[in-house]
C-alpha cells in the first residue's frame, strides 16, 4: 500500500514535470516582456511586446547604448535572444553563437563556433543567412548551415547532444530557426532551388532522438495526411491527396521545402508553417501528362499539424501549381480579432503572391483573401464562394501566366516579383490596435521559363528573371504597411526607398520599429506610420527588430549586415526594361548606401 | 550525359591552350550563327542596330537562372559573390572553364566564400561558351543590362547540338 502510492507519486510528477516542461519555460519566459527567448517573441508570432518605457513621446531621444561586432560579414537576419542576464547572439554561416553578459557590459561569457564543410556555402540558394537561436528549459538550440541540430547548455555552451537533419550534398540546407514545443524540437528544412522534397521533423529536446517527420510531398503515409481526417477548407482530403496532384514521380525532387516560421497554439496542440515553391521554377516541366496544370501539394500551402504526432489536421494551398515562385513560407499570425464583425480564433499570413490570409486557426476556414499590395496583378482574387468549383483558388490572368505565355517565352510585367509582396521578414500584430504591420517589397518581374535537368545537388532553377520596380508608383521598391486582417484592407502605407527585408516589432508604447537595407532603424507611429525616430546603423538591415528590459531599462536591439535574397537582389540597382536599352543606373544601387559586416546595436534612453 | 559534357570541356581546354589566350574583337568569324576570335575563342556579336546573336541571348537566359542566385543580375555582382563583369576583363577563357567546371574555395580569417564545382551540371555546361559570350560582352561594356530588345532566331543547329548535350532528352 505505501509503497503504491509512493510510485504513484513518484510517476505522476515525472509524467507533469518531463513531457510539457519546455513549453511551460517558453510560455512563462514569452510572459515575462522583460526577457525574449524565442525568435519569434511568443508561440503566437505576434511580434508584440508590452514594454511601455519606450513611448511616441521620449522614442526622439532614443540614444546608442552598447554596439557588438559580430566578426561575420555575410547577411544577418533573425534576432538576438534575452534569457534573464545573458543575452545571445548568433551569426549567418559559420554560425557562431556568442553569450554575452548584460550585468557586465556585453562581456563574452561563451562562444560556440561549429565546424561545418564550406562545399555548404554555394548549395545555400542566395546567401548564408541563418535566422536565430531558440531557448527552452535551460538548453540553447542552434540549427547549423549544413543542418545540424545542436543542443547547448545555456549558462555554459557545452554540448548536450547534436543530430543531423538532412544532407547538403542533396541540397539541404538550414537557414531557419527551431520550435521548442512541449518535449520537442521542430524543425524545417531549405532547398527547394535544388529540389530538395520538403519537411518538417520533430526531435526529442532531451536527447536528438527523431520522433516523427512529415514530408510535404508524396504518399500519405509520408506526408502524414489522413484522407478522412485531414481537412482542407472544410472537407476531407482524401486518399493521395498529395500523390494525385503530381506527374508521375517528379514529387521526390517536388520542393516544398519548410525555411520559414513555426507558431502554436497551445489550446489545439496545432503548430502552424507554410510550404516553399516545386521545383524547377519552369511551369511547364512540371504540368501534368495531360499538358494542363496540376495542383502540386502540398507545395506553396499553410499546414497545421498535431504537435505530438505530426498528423496534418488542415491545410490549405494558396498558389496551386506555382508560375512565379511564390514560396508560401512566410510566417503565420495567431491572434483573436474581429473578422468581418464576428471574433475569430485567427491565423493570419501575408504571402509571397500578395495576398493577406485570414483563416479560422481550429478549423482551417478561410475567411479573408485580399492583396495587401494594390500593385498585384498576377490574380484576380480569391473565390470565396463555397458553392463555386473553385472555392479558395486563386484566379490567374491570362497576361501574367507564365504556363500559358508558355516555355522560351518572356511573360511581362508580372507583379510581384518572385522575392514576393513580402518575404520572410516577418510582420508585427499589436492588441492595442489589432493591426498588423508588415514589411513588404514593391517590385515586380519579367518572367522567362526553360527546360532544365536534375542533378543532385545542383541548382534546379529553370526560370530567367528580371525584376524592376513596380510601375506607376512611388518610384521606391518597398512599403511598410498597416492592415486590418478582419476586412482585408490597408489601413496606412509608408513608402520606402528599397524593399523592407527587417522583421517588425510593436510595443506597448505605441510604437512600430523596423530596418530598412540602408541601415535605418525607424520607429514609427502604431497609428498613422508617422516616423518619430531614425538611426542609421552601419550596414543593411535584414534582422528582425526585439525588444527586452534589464536593470530596469527598456532596450531596442537589432542585427544589422546586408545580405540574403535582397543583398544579392538589389546591391547593384534594378533596371526597368520599359525604359529601353541603356537606362543603366536608373535606380538606386544598395551598394550606394552600404556595405557588408554583421553588428549589433542596442538602444536605450539616456 | 556526364561523359558528353566533360568530354566537350576537354576539348574546349585543350584549343585554348594550343593557341594565344588574347582576345580581340577585330578579326571575327562566324560559323553558323556561332562566332569566335581569331585565335578560336568564342564570342559575341552585337549589330549596330543592338541585335544580339543567339548564343550571347542563350547565356544571358542561362546566367540568370544558374549564376544570378549569387552573383547578382546582369553579372553586376551581389553581397554575396564578386560581380563577373569585373572578373571578365581580366580572366581568360581557359580560366573561367576551369572554375566553373571545378569550383574555387577562398578561407581567410574574414572571409570564407566557395564557388562550386559545376562540371556535372548539364543546365551549366551544355551552355557554358554561351555564359562565357554573355558576360564578355558584358565586361567589354558591349551589352546594356537587361534583357535584349533584338535577337538572332535560334538556328537548327543550336537545338541540335542542345539535345546532344542533354543525351538526346
Amino acid at each position: 500500500m505505501h509503497r503504491h502510492a509512493l510510485a504513484g507519486v513518484l510517476l505522476g510528477t515525472a509524467a507533469l514535470a518531463a513531457p510539457a516542461q519546455a513549453s511551460k519555460d517558453v510560455l512563462d519566459r514569452t510572459g515575462d516582456p522583460n526577457q525574449w527567448v524565442i525568435q519569434t517573441g511568443d508561440y503566437g508570432n505576434q511580434r508584440y511586446s508590452k514594454l511601455d518605457q519606450i513611448n511616441r513621446d521620449n522614442v526622439k531621444n532614443l540614444k546608442v547604448a552598447w554596439t557588438f561586432s559580430t566578426g561575420v560579414l555575410r547577411g544577418h537576419e533573425g534576432s538576438p535572444l534575452v534569457v534573464g542576464d545573458i543575452m545571445y547572439v548568433h551569426t549567418p554561416f559559420p554560425n557562431i553563437v556568442y553569450a554575452l553578459d548584460l550585468k557586465n557590459e556585453g562581456k563574452i561569457l561563451w562562444k560556440y563556433e561549429p565546424k561545418q564543410d564550406p562545399s555548404v556555402i554555394p548549395v545555400m540558394c542566395c546567401d548564408t543567412v541563418y535566422r536565430g537561436l531558440a531557448h527552452a528549459d535551460g538548453t540553447i538550440y542552434l540549427h547549423q548551415a549544413d543542418t545540424t541540430l545542436v543542443a547547448l547548455d545555456a549558462q555554459t555552451g557545452k554540448e548536450k547532444w547534436k543530430v543531423v537533419n538532412g544532407d547538403p550534398k542533396k541540397g539541404e540546407t538550414n537557414t531557419a530557426t527551431v520550435l521548442p514545443v512541449k518535449d520537442k524540437i521542430i524543425v524545417g528544412i531549405s532547398g527547394a532551388e535544388f529540389g530538395v522534397r520538403g519537411h518538417v521533423t520533430a526531435y526529442d529536446a532531451k536527447t536528438g532522438k527523431q520522433l516523427w517527420r512529415a514530408y510535404s510531398l508524396g504518399p500519405d503515409s509520408e506526408t502524414l495526411f489522413d484522407p478522412e481526417k485531414t481537412t482542407s477548407l472544410g472537407k476531407p482530403v482524401g486518399k493521395d491527396s498529395s500523390l494525385k496532384t503530381w506527374n508521375g514521380e517528379q514529387w521526390k525532387i517536388g520542393g516544398g521545402t519548410a525555411w520559414g516560421w513555426f507558431s502554436y497554439d497551445p489550446e489545439t496542440n496545432l503548430f502552424f508553417y507554410g510550404t516553399a515553391n516545386p521545383s524547377t521554377w519552369n511551369p511547364v516541366q512540371r504540368a501534368g501528362s495531360d499538358g494542363k496544370p496540376i495542383d502540386q501539394k502540398w507545395t506553396m500551402s499553410v499546414i497545421a499539424r498535431d504537435v505530438d504526432t505530426g498528423q496534418a489536421r488542415w491545410a490549405y494551398q494558396m498558389t496551386p501549381f506555382d508560375e512565379w515562385d511564390f514560396d508560401g513560407v512566410n510566417e503565420m499570425i495567431l491572434a483573436d480579432i474581429d473578422v468581418k464583425g464576428q471574433k475569430r480564433k485567427a491565423l493570419v499570413h501575408f504571402d509571397r503572391n500578395g495576398l493577406g490570409y485570414t483563416l479560422d486557426r481550429v478549423t482551417g476556414e478561410l475567411l479573408v483573401a485580399e492583396k495587401f499590395d494594390p500593385a498585384v496583378n498576377w490574380t484576380s482574387g480569391v473565390v470565396m464562394d463555397k458553392n463555386s468549383p473553385q472555392y479558395g483558388r486563386p484566379q490567374v490572368v491570362k497576361q501574367y501566366s507564365t504556363f500559358q505565355t508558355g516555355q522560351d517565352k518572356n511573360t511581362k510585367g508580372v507583379c510581384p516579383a518572385a522575392l514576393g509582396s513580402k518575404d520572410q521578414q516577418p510582420a508585427a500584430f499589436s492588441p492595442r490596435t489589432n493591426l498588423f504591420y508588415v514589411p513588404t517589397n514593391h517590385v515586380c518581374m519579367d518572367y522567362e521559363p526553360f527546360r532544365v535537368s536534375y542533378t543532385a545537388g545542383q541548382p534546379y532553377v529553370g526560370a530567367t528573371l528580371s525584376m524592376f520596380p513596380a510601375p506607376g508608383s512611388h518610384g521606391g521598391m518597398g512599403n511598410f504597411i498597416a492592415w486590418d486582417a478582419g476586412q482585408g484592407k490597408i489601413a496606412w502605407s509608408k513608402p520606402e526607398q528599397f524593399s523592407v527585408w527587417s522583421g517588425a516589432l510593436a510595443t506597448g508604447g505605441g510604437l512600430v520599429f523596423y530596418g530598412t537595407l540602408e541601415g535605418y532603424i525607424k520607429a514609427v507611429d502604431e497609428k498613422d506610420g508617422k516616423e518619430l525616430f531614425k538611426f542609421k546603423t552601419p550596414s543593411g538591415i535584414i534582422g528582425n527588430v526585439m525588444t527586452f528590459s534589464h536593470g530596469g531599462k527598456q532596450h531596442i536591439a537589432v542585427l544589422s549586415g546586408v545580405g540574403g535574397w535582397a543583398g544579392i537582389g538589389l546591391a547593384a540597382g534594378l533596371t526597368n526594361p520599359t525604359d529601353g536599352l541603356g537606362a543603366v543606373g536608373g535606380y538606386a544601387g544598395l551598394r550606394d548606401y552600404t556595405a557588408l559586416g554583421g553588428t549589433l546595436t542596442v538602444f536605450t534612453l539616456p | 550525359m556526364k561523359p558528353i559534357c566533360f568530354g566537350l570541356i576537354l576539348l574546349a581546354l585543350a584549343a585554348v591552350l594550343e593557341t594565344s589566350p588574347t582576345i580581340g574583337q577585330t578579326d571575327k568569324k562566324e560559323k553558323d550563327g556561332k562566332w569566335e576570335t581569331a585565335d578560336g575563342t568564342p564570342t559575341y556579336q552585337i549589330g549596330s542596330d543592338g541585335t544580339v546573336d543567339w548564343y550571347t541571348f542563350s547565356g544571358f537566359r542561362r546566367y540568370h537562372s544558374e549564376c544570378h542566385v549569387c552573383h547578382g543580375p546582369d553579372g553586376e555582382g551581389s553581397t554575396y559573390a564578386p560581380g563577373l563583369i569585373g572578373s571578365l576583363k581580366t580572366m581568360s577563357y581557359a580560366d573561367f572553364m576551369l572554375v566553373v567546371a571545378s569550383g574555387r574555395e577562398v578561407v581567410r580569417a574574414d572571409k570564407q566564400s566557395k564557388m562550386p564545382a559545376l562540371g556535372d551540371n548539364p543546365n551549366v555546361m551544355c551552355y557554358v561558351d554561351d555564359i562565357y559570350v554573355y558576360l564578355k560582352a558584358r565586361a567589354d561594356g558591349a551589352f546594356p543590362r537587361g534583357r535584349p530588345a533584338k535577337l538572332v532566331e535560334k538556328s537548327a543547329s543550336a537545338e541540335a547540338a542542345e539535345k546532344a548535350c542533354f543525351g538526346g532528352k
